[in-house]
């Protein structure tokens, strides 16, 4: 059983009255790269966002390290845990190396506002995320993959051991979207973070999770390692998809292939 | 960008550009505050005013400068920090540019307490203290309709904006209600005034700015995290619900006491924050500055209004021109620029 530092049981997630999930219980084990996927309204961003203690679960708690996430100090959880939100807003007229430094924000004070190691972590997660050469642009003039290259900076800048990722890849094009999923799988080889990401693409959440959480209707369909739980009954019973699963030519792990109209009934020979 | 560091862990960054523009417009302020202090029935040159200032004066200097004179200079000064402060706190708390004191019903409030004491009868301290009473009773009552799980900016403005129409309707109907004279002076009340200030009227604001600044200035940087938005910025630990109920119990306080102290001064809250931006070039609330260019806007107001019509034109009038004028250029350039 690997250790996790990060998770949640009996939890009730609500907004208002409207209730997503009940009694849903998850783990992130510890340095893995966790992706949760389902369908449009599954829950799967309402979890993250339990998860980061953006929403307070009406019931059960999410623990980090063992202690309800909402009742440590703000910025203490800061130091352990980071969050790249889906649309993150870049001020107007901010140059990047300016709005990775606001990633140092919980390790700084009154008196500490910029030490010579927020400089250099500064630099190093620039450089980690190919935009060093980008220090001196304004956020405003990159385009979308830079940007997100940009942001992932400010949250490597946290220098925290966990990290949350809401929907990476939203507004890229599938280069960039596989640049940015490379670069993630990277910082989790390299740097060993555990990093928890949404994904809506299921065949980049095969290809990149070591750790897959499937949602539907607010519960956990089936959670561990795509290669042992991505089947054709699997993503059937998840999206409502008939399909195929078949080995990713390129890395071995299962490529989900959609099947024909034809085979899927609607039309027969 | 400067970074000072200490040989301990100290370490302090500072944007050049806006301590530039701080220390000048605060070397500019003292500057008008000294002609100030010289122009009246007795005229007295920069230097008497510097002579008296420092304790050299002849006693009659000494009183015209000190009892007469200097306190409207520091009434203004402090109405003019109060009001740039509390307005580059408002920008920043609901996120538009519009967000100020005056559309979001503070200032109405404090007109509404003062009014009813002018229908009701009562001294100026009387006067003032309901001002403030007014103003903080719209800013918790605002606070409580806006409030669910954390003020939300939008939601604020909203429900400011609602609560400015049901306050100037009250208003309009206490000035119908007063006593002809009452109700002149109500509305010479109304428009701003730093006519005949004395210490009495400068120092709970002076107190609330000692306490204030130093409060604002220490949330200055998790405001600047906000601006990346609610979830980035509770991604970096700051603590919303706390953050934005110190910004906005510090902020009313501050307009309440500035409109207690000189009248509702129309504008200066919505253009110092503006003016501070464009001059440090730096992005986000520049609070400091914002209350430095707030100083100087209202003072040399003061100063244009005074030599201009003199014993005429309350501070308000002016501090309304300037402000309405350099609103609609604001909207029309950003407009071209396409950012609004």
């Amino acid at each position: 059983m690997p250790t996790s530092r990060l998770g949640g049981s009996g939890l009730r997630l609500a907004y208002d009255r409207r209730v997503v999930a009940d009694d849903l219980t998850v783990t992130v084990p510890d340095r893995s790269f966790t992706v949760i996927i389902g369908p449009n309204a599954c829950g799967k961003s309402t979890l993250l966002r339990a998860l980061s203690r953006l929403l307070k679960p009406a019931e059960g708690a999410v623990l980090l390290d063992g202690t309800d996430i909402h009742r440590r100090p703000a910025r203490a959880v800061a130091r352990t845990l980071g969050l790249l939100p889906q649309s993150p807003i870049a001020p107007d007229g901010i140059g990047v190396a300016e709005l990775v430094a606001r990633g140092r924000y919980p390790h700084q004070g009154l008196l500490r506002q910029w030490s010579r190691s927020d400089e250099r972590i500064v630099a190093e997660s620039m450089a980690a995320t190919g935009v060093a050469d980008l220090a001196d642009r304004l956020v405003d003039e990159l385009s979308g993959g830079q940007r997100q290259r940009v942001w992932l900076a400010m949250a490597l800048a946290q220098q925290t051991p966990l990290l949350l990722l809401d929907e990476p890849t939203t507004y890229l094009d599938i280069a960039h979207q596989i640049e940015v999923l490379d670069l993630c799988a990277r910082l989790h080889e390299e740097q060993g973070r555990t990093l928890v990401a949404v994904l809506h693409d299921l065949n980049h959440a095969a290809r990149y999770a070591t750790h897959l959480i499937a949602m539907r209707d607010g519960r956990v369909v089936a959670a561990g390692e795509p290669r042992q739980i991505v089947t054709a009954a699997l993503v059937e019973e998840v999206f409502g998809l008939p399909c195929r699963v078949i080995e990713d030519p390129e890395t071995g792990t299962p490529l989900v292939v959609p099947a024909a109209r034809t085979r899927a009934g609607t039309v027969t020979r | 960008m400067i970074v000072i560091r200490t040989p301990g862990r100290l370490s302090l960054r500072l944007h050049p550009r806006a301590v530039a523009v701080g220390l000048a417009c605060a070397l500019l302020a003292l500057a008008v505050g000294v002609l100030a202090v010289g122009h009246g029935d007795y005229p007295m040159t920069p230097a008497d005013v510097l002579r008296t200032l420092t304790g050299g004066g002849s006693p009659a200097e000494e009183f015209i400068v000190t009892q007469l004179r200097l306190p409207r200079l520091v009434t203004g000064l402090a109405v003019g920090a109060a009001l740039g402060l509390a307005g580059a706190v408002f920008q920043s708390l609901v996120r538009n540019p519009l967000g100020s004191p005056d559309i979001l019903g503070f200032t109405q409030g404090a007109a509404t307490g003062a009014l009813v004491v002018v229908v009701l009868g009562g001294s100026s301290a009387a006067l003032a203290g309901a001002a403030a009473l007014g103003g903080i009773a719209t800013g918790l009552l605002i606070h409580l309709i806006a409030w669910r799980r954390g003020v939300h900016g939008f939601r604020l403005v909203l429900v400011g904006i609602g609560m400015t129409a049901i306050l100037t309707g009250v208003n309009g109907y206490l000035l119908t209600r007063a006593p002809l004279m009452d109700a002149a002076r109500a509305v010479l009340w109304l428009t701003g005034s730093l006519d005949g200030r004395g210490w009495s009227d400068a120092a709970p604001l002076l107190a609330a700015l000692v306490v204030a600044v130093p409060v604002l200035l220490a949330c200055g940087p998790a405001l600047r995290m906000t601006e990346l938005g609610d979830d980035a910025a509770t991604g970096l630990g700051v603590s919303l619900p706390r953050l934005r109920m110190i910004l906005l119990a510090a902020a009313v306080l501050l307009v309440s006491l500035a409109a207690a102290a000189a009248g509702p001064v129309s504008f200066v809250a919505l253009t110092a924050p503006h003016l501070a931006r464009r001059l440090t070039r730096a992005p986000g609330a520049n609070l400091l500055p914002a209350a430095i260019v707030g100083a100087l806007l209202t003072v040399t107001a003061d100063q244009v209004a005074l030599r201009a019509f003199p014993g005429q034109l309350p501070v308000g009038v002016v501090t309304g021109v300037i402000g309405g004028g350099y609103l609609v250029w604001l909207l029309a350039t950003e407009r071209r620029a396409g950012r609004l």
